[in-house]
């Protein structure tokens, strides 16, 4: 709550700059309200954006409690939802209310490894998490795109995607989100991404392995002291964080497309830093955060026909000013904090 | 206060400017973006050039992520446009899906066929304009030996690789042509430094001619053709104007007749779905010459080539086709 100021400040001045563009602020205002909540059809899509992005804040989040910053979200939550798409594919003659668990399941064990690389490099060979996540991606990216074409291509189509899941798969018919929002991605996995969150709250301030993983993050040498394994945590915290990335899978193979498209994503698993930063790396937060950045992602979309001079990459613009006047206000509370101290 | 007043006498004059009712066009542009000196650049002049003459009211989108491809087509749905144009393959599923579910709105797509009553699905001969640049390409080598770069690996590049192959060594049967592609994704329609490397390489076997069909990747091999003194082919667009005196000649698609004439029926009413074929007969593909390259193509090398265009047109070479090919 505290941050909205910023939120607001950010969204303020980056508002302002279109007088530049020579439109009228409160008049995009309006169009990115409307094309974000107009109807239900507009915020359907809203929410489908909502959904990974919680899924790739809690990821980062739970990092960055063990003093990890996860970049590789990306590179996670691709390799998962190649996963789900490719047991789909696969084995087609699973039944349907196992079908959904193993391929989630599947997506979530290679989110998880994808994630605990990293981990595993930085307890015991000392490597930057943030490098590592990074080239991960570039791997990340590399498999699954070999994966897509050569084993199991969409042989209706010339796009880079695979082909359809079975429809044992699918949750379609069970899902009630689905059947409010017609003709958009919304799916029950916006429910999962909410009880995942409360699970993390829950996990990081009600467990024991939830202290150890924050005490670790915010001071290495006590939690050394106090016999906690910072090696353990670090694994754990990385391979949670994969894990949450690869849910992804849930909202994009079995709840919606059924297959994995090349370029799915409009980089959810970096929009997720923004997301974690917004909320202050607290999981309830991050619900309201990804719910706001999925909006903003979805209004600017209709920059582009409601506007003659802005563009939808003007939603990026918005994007950093928020995260600017986020950081500003946690400086300014810092300072005078700092200041009080002094006195 | 003040400022909601204004918003409203915004609103209001907005809706007396648009009072005309002229005919609502929705333009979803590829990946590459309009500026892309290509494909989509060709598109978006088609429907800027009926802006202009006809007075429609255009709108035009980039397609940033491939799930956006849909969300686009529906909005402009949604919005009660008239016409929605799709350029490129890789949207002929959203068009499928999203005019079923509007069929008072009419759609048109290019190089994607769908049948349906309110699409017209605009297809290009690739193949045959290949051939004429591959003719051009092998009398212009003296290596014997030319080059391909193609953009993404998917069977419409490899339309344009059979094709020019086959027009090469109709002119000359020893000739060796080399084959490569940019990538495998989206991407590589966006790639000019890869596409760049794969020329140089070519070059450097011995190629001389190298004709690239990569979207805005095609920059990179015009920039290997200037730097190695050889010469490129360009593609989609009448390019020979991005580095005169090096692009040997270009192979057009005439995806800006095919768009203009589309929007053109549509508000004359006389729109009908199904598909259109572009091919050498309607000039839907062709070679360019113009004063960029006019000192490079040989009046002999002329002769030649519309000859061998009359003898396609006629049906007397059969120019082998990659969608046919199983």
């Amino acid at each position: 709550m505290r941050r909205l100021l910023g939120f607001v400040i950010g969204l303020v001045v980056a508002l302002l700059l279109t007088l530049f563009a020579g439109e009228n602020p409160w008049h995009i205002f309006l169009i990115l309200t409307k094309s974000a909540f107009g109807s239900m059809y507009d915020l359907g899509l809203t929410l489908s954006y909502t959904t990974p992005l919680i899924f790739c804040g809690l990821s980062v989040a739970i990092a960055f409690h063990a003093g990890l910053f996860n970049i590789g979200a990306e590179g996670q939550l691709t390799m998962a939802v190649v996963t789900a798409a490719a047991v789909g594919v696969l084995f087609p003659e699973v039944p349907f209310p196992l079908a959904p668990l193993v391929g989630f399941s599947a997506a979530l064990l290679v989110g998880a490894f994808w994630g605990w690389i990293a981990g595993w490099l930085r307890a015991y060979r000392g490597s930057h998490e943030v490098i590592i996540t990074i080239m991960l991606n570039f791997i990340a990216a590399g498999l699954a795109s070999w994966f897509t074409l050569k084993v199991i291509p969409n042989p209706h189509s010339q796009n880079p995607e695979t082909a359809l899941v079975s429809a044992n798969y699918m949750f379609k018919d069970y899902d009630l989100i689905a059947r409010l929002f017609p003709d958009t991605p919304a799916n029950a996995s916006l429910g999962f991404a909410i009880v995942f969150a409360l699970l993390m709250w829950i996990f990081l301030w009600k467990t024991t392995w939830g202290f150890e993983l924050r005490a670790v993050g915010s001071n290495p040498e006590a939690a050394h002291r106090a016999g906690i394994s910072e090696k353990k945590m670090q694994m754990l915290a990385m391979a949670l964080a994969g894990a949450l990335a690869g849910c992804v899978a849930l909202s994009e193979v079995l709840g919606s497309a059924g297959q994995y498209r090349m370029g799915f994503s409009p980089d959810y698993g970096f929009i997720g830093i923004a997301v974690a930063l917004l909320a202050n790396n607290n999981p309830l937060g991050i619900i309201a955060a990804a719910f706001l950045m999925g909006a903003l992602h979805k209004g600017a979309s209709d920059l582009d026909l409601e506007t003659s001079t802005i563009t939808r990459d003007f939603s990026r613009i918005i994007q950093a000013l928020i995260i600017l006047g986020v950081a500003a206000q946690g400086y300014w509370e810092w300072m005078k904090k700092k200041k009080r101290r002094k006195n | 206060m003040v400022k909601s007043i204004l918003t409203a006498l915004l609103i209001v004059s907005f809706h007396i400017s648009s009072y005309a009712n002229p005919l609502k066009v929705g333009l979803v542009l590829d990946k590459g973006g309009k500026d892309d000196k290509s494909f989509n650049s060709a598109a978006y002049q088609g429907a800027s050039k009926a802006e202009k003459d006809l007075k429609i009211d255009l709108k035009y989108v980039e397609a940033t992520d491939t799930n956006a491809i849909e969300n686009l087509h529906r909005s402009f749905a949604r919005k009660n446009f008239d016409l929605i144009i799709g350029i490129g393959f890789a949207q002929k599923d959203a068009v499928k899906k999203v005019a079923a579910q509007f069929p008072q709105v009419k759609f048109a797509i290019v190089d994607g066929e769908v049948t349906a009553p309110n699409v017209r699905s605009l297809l290009f001969e690739e193949h045959e304009g290949s051939f004429l640049v591959g003719a051009l390409a092998a009398m212009n080598s003296k290596s014997n030996s030319v080059g391909f770069v193609g953009g993404m690996d998917i069977p419409l590049i490899r339309r344009f690789a059979m094709g020019y192959a086959a027009g090469a060594k109709y002119v000359n049967p020893k000739i060796n042509v080399s084959e490569n592609y940019v990538g495998v994704t989206g991407e590589a329609w966006n790639n000019p430094a890869k596409a760049k490397e794969l020329a140089l390489a070519q070059y450097s076997k011995g190629a001389d001619v190298i004709f690239v069909a990569a979207g805005a990747s095609n920059t990179g091999v015009f920039d290997a053709a200037e730097e190695k003194k050889k010469f490129a082919i360009g593609v989609d667009s009448n390019q020979n104007w991005i580095k005169p005196g090096v692009i040997l000649t270009s192979m057009m698609k005439a995806v800006d007749v095919a768009v203009y004439d589309t929007i053109k029926e549509a508000q004359a009413g006389k729109f009908t779905g199904g598909i259109v074929h572009f091919g050498l007969k309607n000039e839907g593909v062709n070679y360019t010459v113009d004063k960029y390259n006019e000192k490079l193509i040989t009046p002999d090398m002329k002769k030649k080539v519309e000859e061998i265009k009359k003898k396609i047109i006629a049906g007397q070479i059969q120019v082998p086709d990659y969608y046919k090919k199983k």
